[in-house]
């Protein structure tokens, strides 16, 4: 038994036909309980819950202080490598893209942590592009040793590993998973991921519950919205965040929820997801999941995440670059060799000042290797 | 006023314990340490950066404040002892809040971790105040391994519900022979107020303190609270009644004859 058992209960439910049959009353119902169940989450991610979302809104700011506070855990990427196996037509790291492929040397790593660790941030997230040839686990594992000298969180973000070798990582000193699904509908996925290894939907949709088992401290997951219906997405995303709560009880779940941005190649994204029906997503998770963290990269402009930051988002990435070597190796990354195009430029410092004056404190460390 | 709270040898006047995460920022975290004039603040090892000299939070506690260290992050009793040993090493003093947590979605602790966690900490000098769900049994195993306090919860952490397990810690208040410390889930004044005149030695507060528009009046308030809590429980609380009790009693007229 897996998420992907669950995954295939829902896969022919008629989520639509349910999705445009929600009435005003029963949305409003919904969000005023304290917990809510699968239908009810369903009822907020319903178009007529878009009449309601100044009142789930307020609601979902009175969850997010209770739990969280007025703090919000900040953290940056580190891109190892982008050379791809894979072919996916909405990522910048396509092996089709003609771009200049690189992978940090360890000295590299070193290079790059220190410039970054100069910010005063302690949590990091490294990610590579899908080559188990070119950055084995071996590398990672390497990298991560280098980091954990500076940084007290390091959540990779790798090609789907087993479990055995996500044992290796945690050994080694990462304590995070991070990997999106891109989209939960199965067929679409199969369309989207033609060749290379990622075209595997169940050992990428299993691979957080293989990384629970490893010993892995906080997970993340999430759908890149704009590939299929974003309703159905995120029903299942939030259906995967509540899956892994019930069963990994001990072990923070997250979510994020990056839409398609510009990127090398010519992907257009198949359906639209607008600011609006993003902060939708973010207020049902939050209503639905008290306790689930929510990341908002800079794949956001700054007015729109500055503004989602009171509604339910824990995390949020500041000083990014999304090219390898980015932060001190090569100083001025070419646009073609991005992952993707960053929205919010501003640095970790400018990001920091910006909490304080709407009164959140920036949270620069918030664990530690024990 | 000479009513003190002695555990290890300090002698704590101020009943209040108050948390330190959920702030908006350590200056208004040490503004409402010092406005409630708290003793004791529990901080998380998990967010002390000792790099950070300007920004460490250790530097806006409070001086006269007893610093203990929580092991928030650990999942078993192993993991908290280690912690326990960092904020030793680290140079944060012996007092430990143990907190075993395997629960994300409710912060609920888990008591047999936690118990064992105390065994092995106290026979290495720890101060330890186990945070832990109410129960007299678990309690008496903390208390006889040498807890220096029990902290039961009253509901869960940030869920600002009150004593809402006031049965069972008024079990254990009457029943534990060291100190009980109410622990998570006072979201006012009065639910504070009411667990001192139940009898429990202190509370601990964080949220409803933190994440208050105005975190250092509530701060105050909460102080003032936990004070005429104590001090209406040492003046000998009345037994309530269903009935009226006339204040001029019938029989009085009898005197002391016999």
């Amino acid at each position: 038994m897996s998420f992907y058992d669950i995954c295939q209960r829902y896969k022919d439910f008629d989520l639509e036909r349910v999705f445009n049959s929600v009435s005003s009353n029963s949305v409003k119902a919904a969000f005023e309980r304290d917990i809510l169940d699968l239908k009810r989450f369903i009822f907020l991610l319903s178009p007529e819950a878009e009449n309601n979302l100044e009142s789930m809104a307020q609601k979902a700011q009175v969850i997010t202080r209770r739990n969280f506070g007025k703090s919000m855990q900040l953290y940056t990427p580190l891109y190892l490598s982008n050379y791809c196996e894979n072919s996916c037509s909405y990522c910048g790291f396509n092996l089709n893209n003609k771009i200049e492929r690189k992978k940090l040397s360890l000295d590299e790593v070193q290079k790059e942590a220190q410039l970054i660790s100069a910010s005063g941030l302690k949590h990091i997230l490294i990610l590579t592009g899908e080559s188990r040839g070119k950055s084995p686990v071996s590398y990672i594992r390497d990298c991560v040793s280098i980091l954990k000298k500076r940084f007290s969180s390091i959540a990779i973000e790798v090609y789907p590993l087993t479990e055995d070798e996500y044992a290796v990582l945690v050994l080694a000193g990462a304590d995070g998973l991070t990997i999106y699904q891109e989209t939960y509908d199965e067929r679409l996925y199969a369309k989207l991921h033609l060749c290379g290894p990622k075209k595997d939907y169940r050992f990428r949709l299993d691979a957080p519950e293989r990384g629970a088992k490893a010993g892995m401290r906080s997970i993340s997951i999430g759908a890149l919205l704009g590939l299929g219906d974003w309703r159905r997405e995120a029903f299942f995303l939030g259906l995967h965040a509540k899956y892994l709560q019930d069963n990994f009880p001990d072990i923070e779940i997250g979510v994020s929820v990056p839409r398609i941005q510009p990127q090398t190649g010519d992907f257009k994204a198949a359906r639209q997801v607008s600011d609006k029906n993003i902060t939708q997503i973010i207020l049902a998770l939050r209503i639905f999941l008290p306790r689930l963290s929510i990341a908002l990269s800079t794949r956001e402009s700054p007015g729109f995440r500055e503004a989602l930051i009171p509604l339910g988002v824990t995390k949020i990435s500041a000083g990014s670059v999304t090219s390898v070597g980015g932060h001190a190796i090569y100083a001025k990354p070419r646009q073609e060799a991005l992952q993707f195009q960053i929205q919010d430029q501003r640095s970790v410092n400018e990001i920091k000042i910006m909490l304080e004056k709407k009164g959140y404190q920036p949270v620069f460390k918030d664990w530690l290797d024990f | 006023m000479t009513d003190f709270l002695e555990i290890a040898g300090k002698k704590i006047s101020n009943r209040l314990f108050i948390g330190t995460g959920k702030f908006a920022s350590y200056p208004i975290m040490k503004q409402a340490l010092e406005a409630a004039e708290t003793e004791v603040a529990t901080v998380a090892l998990r967010r002390v950066d000792a790099d950070l000299k300007d920004k460490n939070i250790i530097e806006y506690i409070p001086k006269p404040c007893q610093v203990m260290i929580n092991t928030s992050g650990a999942r078993n009793a192993e993991e908290a002892v280690r912690i326990a040993r960092l904020a030793k090493a680290a140079g944060a003093g012996n007092w430990i809040k143990i907190e075993v947590i395997r629960d994300n979605k409710y912060l609920l602790p888990d008591n047999l971790e936690t118990l064992k966690a105390v065994e092995i900490l106290v026979k290495e000098n720890f101060i330890v105040f186990p945070y832990m769900c109410p129960d007299l049994s678990i309690g008496r195993r903390m208390a006889q391994a040498g807890a220096s306090a029990v902290m039961p919860l009253g509901s869960p952490i940030g869920s600002n519900r009150g004593i809402k397990t006031r049965e069972l810690i008024e079990i254990m208040i009457n029943e534990i022979n060291v100190p009980i410390i109410v622990d998570a889930g006072l979201g006012k004044p009065s639910q504070a107020c009411e667990c001192m005149e139940l009898g429990s030695a202190a509370v601990l507060v964080n949220t409803a303190i933190a994440v208050a528009d105005d975190p250092v009046k509530m701060a105050k308030a909460f102080s003032t609270a936990v004070c005429a809590g104590r001090l209406a429980y040492l003046s000998g609380i009345p037994v309530t009644s269903k009935f009226a009790n006339a204040s001029s009693p019938l029989t009085g007229f009898l005197g002391g004859k016999k």
